[in-house]
């Protein structure tokens, strides 16, 4: 039986709840000693000095490094991400919360207390917190999207079609700082060995770990060796090298011993990333039919001071290629703060962005009394308008129409407030979801050994979702064995390098190696097969079961290797995208559907049912594409109702650093979710046909949500999370 | 974390003459204190660890239910008397935190936990309650959470008890003990508003310990009610709560008591809303008239504004479910 779409129980599951699954911090590397970060307690200023006399002279403690100690990091600028600091180069306070020193210490609790001891002494600046105060000092991004597109596009006459629409809408939307939360806490473990450098860090990308650290150490990559086989998840803030990894590898270097160094809950929200507030403005315009004329997503996101990098949210992109509407224009701005570097977090861009936008087009529906699915029909665009490409794939359609029904659609009365179940205000909303399909070179080494076992390994990631149990899945399938024969290994930068595992595009990059390099093993193996049965036709020789087999011959692969001398055959492939980008604009689609219950007199909103369909091209495992999906919308209804950091203006300190005050769902938040993959075989977008569904069914989720909470209402909220007493009147 | 030095005596008399000590503090379940240790916000040398003193009864009797400080909140929560008598008790504790905390956390502890102000919690920033005199930025800053009932220009932290709430509806009484003695403490007079001196949030002296904790059952006892009200459907502080105990006879009030939880600098009753309900008919229109006197004097900060509504409607559905 085929492996590759079957619901295969993940791999990793008996090693995660028995302890057994071995993350970045819990190496046991002998001399190892323990780092603790000191972050500044102002927004904006310098350093004048510290005070260290109390720190150094207490228990333990083996270095204090500082601005003033602190290794000049010789290539930063070779760093091939866009996070540059802070990393104790220099003594500018630029946020509330940065690193300005690292205390090492033979005991944790000793670092700690150290840490708590360390006294400086600020010249404070005035800290810029206010993002709506700063809109009009905006700026273009320099690099969006890492220099891939422009940050502003324009097609037709989206003013003037504005100006000459029927019906319109023209508001501006609201989505806060959220910040990741991934259950394992950022964490390296660095140790030297002469000029050669390990660490066991908590990493989406292993590859770019190595060359930042190399770039920063000024090391040959190969000098670098990044160890990862486990993630308690990272949700995109695992993505880039924060400057934790690389204190803990200077660290090591000045104390010469092994350095851990762990991040507390509270240092999370300033250490590596979050996803920026945006303030967004849809104006929309269609003729009396409901057919669009124009579109425009003019927004802001919030930044860091630019000399820390630069992360823009790329919140209008769907905006340009999901409708079909000859006037479009989209902007992105950027609005610095004295804040931390913002990242990628799920769905980086299109979580935010069709928030915007699909509210805007509920608003819309609203206005021209159509139905939301109608109007999105009516505005469905068969080829990208953007691009004027052809979809690689797109079953979008099947998505509402399959959506709609398991939800009842056809049962909802229009009019706000018109559902209830007795006193309770019922609302059913809706909203699309759209991702790109990502993909990036990868490659990957196969053996097998002379007892007929398979060993794949690459250095990819998995971020939690299932990277082992589908590339085994692959790997069987393509070599012909059952999956208990397969080992496959990642997370070690020694295997053959594959992407981030961010952008969802660890299946539609990596699974097409394993197969490449699988096929490249299978000639290895009819290459014997040739050679021991002189005369038989190459084309007739099948390899499968473990056994070789071509006319009148049979005989298993490790005696075919035996045969030939061969302990073991290897083979290593590497695969990239081609053509099919330039041919086809690649996405993944959804339907979302959301009830609400409300609570008309006390205003807590609770979602009460959720149904999401899904294209996400070729499913590879069921049950961890289930996983994925009901994980998405969980992480949407987080964003819709919960989610939200909270900067106190003054200081530009974040109040709620813990995950008792940032609010995140509980089982008790989360309903029945149905999910629904929505077949497609999209043989276009690479050899699997899998478009990714990471950050998929988390799009689509806050705005159906708060279309719901209008339906339910007749209040229309702008912004997330939607708040009691946004809807208590 | 400061190093701190711990002792588990078995009896009362060492414990408390330890505590009186400088920079010590009990310990019970721990699950406020050591978050708090750990962020040095609380950075006591001794700690004196009260499980050895086996003080973790539930006594349910004909006059009242007597609970010893060190009965776990999951314990008292589920206690059939608890449940059949004073429902109000039972039905608070489960809405606060979650199974494992209230697994581990003590009723005595409950009553003594520290605000969950963002400000307070964190060192980085300045506080009154943490460090007097330092200021306050909550009444200028992130303040959706805080209180609206007490508050003054130095604090306007929440309690953040449930529990608290429910006893004041309960009439209960606080056995207090220290180096001279036992005092009985009701459970109004226990807490104390910040008014200048916002680090005093009890009438616990220094080495002073609850050992007891009182209730009467009475009718009201038995017909009472917790509504809370927030964000996330569990595992979350009150952003309002309301606590009913009411006596009915036939459909008059005899007696009631109510209070909130969420919008006081300590756990608040409302004595203009039992004023308004005592010896009048339990109707619709009396109900809505007593709740809307709820929070009368509130002063909301800038972000939440909403909070006297949302008290009064809070009041109101539960004083409308009590009596239903």
């Amino acid at each position: 039986m085929a492996m590759i779409g079957q619901p295969i129980d993940r791999l990793d599951g008996r090693l995660k709840v028995t302890g057994g699954a071995r993350y970045a911090a819990e190496f046991r590397i002998p001399n190892t000693v323990h780092a603790v970060l000191v972050q500044s307690t102002i927004g904006a200023g310098s350093i004048a000095r510290f005070d260290l006399r109390q720190a150094n002279a207490m228990p333990g403690v083996l270095a204090i490094i500082t601005p003033d100690n602190a290794s000049k990091l010789t290539h930063p600028e070779k760093v091939p991400q866009a996070v540059a600091g802070p990393l104790l180069q220099n003594n500018d306070i630029l946020f509330n919360g940065q690193h300005i020193a690292v205390v090492v210490a033979e005991t944790l609790e000793q670092a700690q207390a150290a840490a708590a001891a360390v006294r400086v002494r600020y010249n404070r600046g005035e800290a810029a917190t206010s993002m709506d105060a700063m809109l009009s000092q905006a700026y273009p991004p320099k690099h969006f999207r890492n220099g891939q597109r422009p940050p502003d596009s324009k097609r037709g006459d989206p003013d003037g079609g504005f100006d000459s629409g029927s019906v319109k809408v023209n508001a501006t939307y609201i989505t806060p700082i959220e910040h990741h939360n991934p259950m394992e806490p950022h964490a390296t473990i660095a140790a030297w060995n002469g000029n050669k450098l390990t660490v066991w860090t908590a990493t989406q990308g292993i590859a770019g770990a190595q060359a930042t650290l190399a770039g920063q150490f000024g090391l040959e990559k190969s000098d670098v060796r990044v160890i990862c086989p486990y993630l308690g998840a990272g949700f995109g803030s695992k993505g880039n090298t924060w400057p934790p990894a690389s204190l803990a590898a200077m660290a090591a270097r000045m104390v010469r011993r092994p350095v851990k160094l762990v991040l507390s809950r509270a240092q999370m929200y300033t250490s590596n990333g979050y996803r920026p507030r945006t303030v967004q403005r849809l104006k929309m315009a269609s003729d009396v039919n409901g057919s669009l004329i124009a579109v425009r997503h003019d927004g802001f996101s919030s930044m860091s001071q630019p000399i820390l990098g630069e992360f823009s949210e790329p919140f209008a992109l769907a905006t340009e290629m999901l409708y079909a509407c000859p006037n479009v224009a989209v902007t992105h701005r950027l609005v610095a703060l004295n804040a931390a570097l913002p990242t990628y977090m799920r769905a980086p861009g299109e979580a935010s962005g069709m928030f915007a936008l699909e509210s805007a087009m509920d608003e819309m529906a609203v206005a021209l009394k159509m139905d939301p699915i109608a109007f999105r029909l009516r505005n469905y665009a068969d080829t990208d308008p953007h691009e004027n490409k052809p979809f690689a794939s797109k079953a979008l359609k099947a998505c509402y129409l399959q959506g709609a029904e398991a939800f009842g659609w056809h049962k909802r009365s229009a009019a706000p407030r018109s559902m209830r179940d007795g006193n309770m205000l019922i609302g059913w909303g809706m909203a699309t979801s759209t991702y790109p399909t990502n993909r990036m070179p990868s490659a990957v080494k196969v053996r097998i050994d002379h007892n007929g076992r398979v060993l794949v390994q690459c250095a990819t990631q998995d971020i939690g979702t299932g990277t082992y149990t589908v590339m085994t899945q692959v790997a069987a399938d393509t070599l012909g064995l059952p999956m208990h024969q397969i080992r496959f290994e990642l997370g070690d930068s020694d295997m053959p390098a594959a992407p981030v595992s961010g952008g969802s595009m660890t299946v539609a990059s990596v699974a097409p190696s394993v197969q490449a390099a699988c096929l490249a093993l299978v000639e290895k193996i009819k290459d014997l097969a040739s050679t021991a049965w002189p005369g038989v036709p190459r084309e007739a020789i099948q390899v499968g079961g473990g056994q070789v087999r071509a006319a009148g011959h049979e005989a298993s692969i490790t005696a075919l290797m035996e045969h030939g001398g061969q302990a073991f055959l290897e083979a290593e492939a590497r695969t990239a995208p081609g053509e099919e980008k330039k041919q086809f604009s690649m996405h993944a689609f959804g339907a979302q559907f959301a009830e609400v219950r409300i609570d008309p007199d006390l205003g807590e909103i609770r979602v009460s049912r959720f149904v999401g369909a899904f294209d996400g091209g070729n499913i590879l495992n069921a049950k961890t594409a289930r996983s994925q999906l009901i994980g998405g919308i969980t992480y949407g209804i987080g964003m819709a109702l919960l989610e939200e950091t909270l900067v106190d203006g003054e200081t530009g300190r974040i109040v709620n650093t813990n995950v008792a005050e940032y609010v995140m769902p509980v089982n008790a938040d989360i309903p029945d979710i149905q999910t629904i993959i929505v077949p497609n075989d999209d043989h276009h977008s690479n050899a699997l046909g899998a478009k990714g569904i990471g950050e998929l069914p988390m799009v689509g989720v806050a705005a159906a949500i708060a279309n719901a909470v209008y339906h339910a209402t007749g209040v229309r909220v702008r912004k997330v999370p939607i708040r009691i007493e946004d809807i208590l009147t | 974390m400061q190093a701190f030095t711990l002792t588990a005596p078995s009896d009362l008399k060492t414990a408390i003459a330890a505590a009186s000590q400088a920079h010590a503090k009990y310990i019970a379940g721990g699950t406020d204190l050591l978050q708090l240790a750990k962020d040095n916000v609380e950075t006591p040398t001794r700690l004196i660890d009260l499980e050895a003193l086996s003080m973790a009864g539930i006594h349910a009797g004909a006059e009242g239910l007597h609970l010893e400080p060190l009965a776990r909140m999951a314990d008292v929560a589920a206690h059939p008397a608890v449940v059949r008598g004073w429902p109000v008790l039972s039905q608070s504790l489960l809405a606060s935190a979650s199974p494992q905390i209230r697994n581990m956390a003590t009723i005595g502890g409950n009553l003594l936990q520290r605000t969950r102000c963002g400000y307070f919690r964190d060192t980085g920033f300045a506080c009154n309650k943490r460090q007097p005199g330092s200021g306050c930025p909550a009444i200028g800053g992130e303040n959706r959470m805080h209180a609206i009932l007490g508050v003054g220009d130095q604090c306007i932290a929440t309690h953040p008890s449930d529990m608290a709430v429910a006893m004041l509806v309960l009439d209960a009484t606080i056995a207090v003990t220290g180096q001279t003695g036992t005092r009985a403490v009701p459970i109004g007079d226990f807490h104390v508003v910040p008014g200048t001196t916002p680090n005093i949030e009890t009438v616990l002296q220094p080495g002073e310990m609850i050992t007891g904790i009182d209730i009467p059952a009475t009718a009201a006892a038995r017909r009472s009610y917790y509504l809370k009200v927030r964000d996330r459907a569990s595992f979350e502080f009150a952003l309002v709560s309301a606590a009913v105990a009411i006596e009915l006879d036939g459909n008059t009030i005899r007696s009631v008591r109510v209070a909130a939880g969420g919008v006081g600098t300590k756990p608040w009753r409302l004595p203009e809303v039992e004023a308004a309900l005592t010896g009048r008919q339990a109707d619709a229109a009396t109900l809505k008239a007593a709740a809307d006197q709820a929070g009368a004097g509130a002063k909301p900060a800038a972000m939440n504004g909403f909070k006297p509504l949302l008290l009064r409607r809070s009041v109101l559905r539960a004083l409308q479910t009590v009596t239903a």
